[in-house]
């Protein structure tokens, strides 16, 4: 009992970063049809610049703010400099430009930070907190709480904003939407800030537990693509659920094979040993399938 | 005709193509005050290019003058925010939204307070719509679609609506009320640039009309005289 619930907290904090970026995927992909492979680079950011900001004395929540600014910025210029120029495209020429636009924020992300792995300091400290006979670490609840609050938000943007309601005018008909009078290029730059705002925000939720590096986002943005694909493209409550669902199944298959091997539950500390330790096939083959 | 009055719309020279196919090839045509005007012709004679050119969702070359400016180089939001509004083909509403949020957004780029009068009114021009507010658009009728995307039009304030195709697939009945509230638009100082397959019905509420055929405007002059003209009727009207 006490691993199952280490188990499912453990895959609750993994599955919410999921989430978030799986929901950045449909954001994006709602208001523009765009499949935008740099979503991963975004959470990569929100670490990053936390990272080098608090180390360069900023203090913590404003150095996770500027993070969050930096990765906005970058979604934004991203629509405006590769995507909107590329307009008419079809759909596997954009995936291009959006993956070449990964490469080269993982380039730029080498050369301006560095190429080691870096820790955040936990927002509310290390100690674990007894629940349920499990140990779960106070930044667990940050990831599940922020991500929470991120699902809301967006929620109340578009369903109770006008901004919002032609965001979702834009994905359903983009024809009709410029009939009414909609600035749909103005839109889809929204929904690239907006979902470079969560990408960030679930960066600087986990790098105290998972570490960050120049190249996190790859493995993220995989992630997210496969939560995406699982709740159905194009559907947030699909993506909150398929990232949930990710990450309940990377923790129960990690987690129950290594008890059943090593007889020892460990939470992932480190994102490369997590591709390693989970065991689970389904996922292995998904990768190889991408 | 109407001397001191600026046009409506005015198109010189307008062109288009779809790749290597020209299918707007030099259309120039008037819409004055309070006109309700028809465009007939057959099937791919260029009357659904010719709107979406006028709203700005298909490039095209030419002059387009509205209320007496150029409008030919702004992008389709800043044609709305004038007061050409298109209530397109095909009725595309926003289907995974509440037939009021189509009409809220209808009024997208309104800043005055008087929405919701505006919306009420399309309300008491439709009154299914009011029993259907909160219903997905997408699962609307085909005539509700309709009437929903002629009401969502509406609440842009247009002073000029361009309607392609209202009739389209209704049944006779709705078709009547259709034409019939198009007809009504007159007495709210709306001008009204009219495509409909049923051409009868649209020079019968229309004050002039124009035939397009292939990518040209071929006759044109009083709604009464095309009705009357027997190439038209021959060729057009589907009357012997």
């Amino acid at each position: 009992m006490a691993e199952f619930f280490q188990f499912l907290v453990s895959g609750l904090t993994v599955g919410a970063v999921y989430a978030l970026v799986a929901l950045g995927f449909t954001l994006i992909y709602n208001a523009s049809d765009v499949v935008n492979f740099a979503q991963g680079e975004f959470v990569m950011l929100g670490g990053m610049v936390t990272v080098f900001a608090h180390a360069a004395g900023v203090p913590l929540p404003l150095a996770a703010i500027l993070a969050i600014v930096v990765a906005v910025i970058v979604g934004i210029s991203l629509y405006w400099l590769a995507i909107a120029p590329a307009r008419g495209a079809s759909a596997v020429s954009l995936i291009i430009i959006t993956i070449g636009a990964s490469i080269f924020l993982r380039g730029v992300a080498q050369v301006v930070f560095d190429k080691q792995f870096h820790k955040l300091p936990s927002f509310s400290g290390d100690t674990p907190v007894q629940m349920m006979g499990a140990a779960v670490q106070p930044q667990s609840f940050w990831v599940i709480g922020g991500a929470a609050t991120v699902v809301l938000l967006l929620y109340l943007f578009l369903e109770r904003t006008l901004v919002g309601k032609a965001v979702l005018a834009t994905s359903a008909n983009r024809l009709a939407a410029k009939l009414v009078g909609i600035n749909t290029a103005t839109i889809m730059a929204l929904s690239f800030g907006g979902s470079a705002a969560i990408g960030g925000i679930a960066g600087v939720l986990v790098t105290p537990i998972t570490l960050t590096s120049y190249d996190v986002g790859t493995l993220l943005a995989l992630k997210g693509f496969a939560a995406a694909m699982l709740g159905g493209m194009g559907n947030p409550f699909g993506a909150l659920a398929g990232g949930l669902l990710l990450g309940l199944l990377e923790a129960f298959g990690a987690g129950l094979s290594q008890l059943h091997l090593q007889g020892r539950v460990r939470l992932h500390r480190h994102p490369r040993r997590a591709v390693r330790g989970a065991a689970g096939p389904v996922r292995r083959r998904a990768v190889e399938r991408v | 005709m109407v001397r001191g009055k600026r046009l409506v719309l005015e198109i010189s020279n307008l062109r288009s193509a779809y790749g290597r196919i020209e299918v707007l090839r030099g259309i120039s045509l008037q819409v004055r005050p309070n006109e309700i005007v028809a465009l007939v012709g057959s099937n791919g004679a260029g009357k659904t290019t010719l709107l979406r050119a006028l709203s700005g969702v298909q490039p095209a070359k030419g002059e387009i003058s509205f209320l007496g400016e150029r409008i030919d180089r702004l992008p389709p939001h800043r044609r709305v925010a004038r007061g050409l509004v298109q209530s397109p083909e095909g009725r595309q509403i926003f289907g995974s939204l509440s037939v009021e949020d189509n009409l809220r957004l209808g009024g997208y780029l309104r800043k005055d307070k008087a929405i919701s009068e505006d919306r009420d009114r399309i309300y008491d021009m439709f009154p299914v719509l009011k029993e259907r507010r909160q219903a997905l658009a997408g699962g609307l009728s085909g005539g509700q679609q309709q009437m929903l995307a002629i009401g969502r039009a509406l609440m842009g304030k247009p002073k000029l609506l361009l309607l392609d195709e209202p009739s389209l697939g209704l049944s006779p009945l709705l078709v009547d009320q259709i034409i019939a509230a198009i007809a009504d638009l007159r007495t709210k100082d709306i001008a009204v640039l009219l495509v409909e397959q049923n051409a009868v019905a649209a020079l019968g509420i229309a004050d002039r009309g124009y035939v397009m055929e292939s990518g040209l405007i071929v006759h044109d002059g009083s709604a009464a005289a095309l009705l009357a003209d027997d190439r038209v009727k021959s060729a057009y009207l589907g009357i012997a």
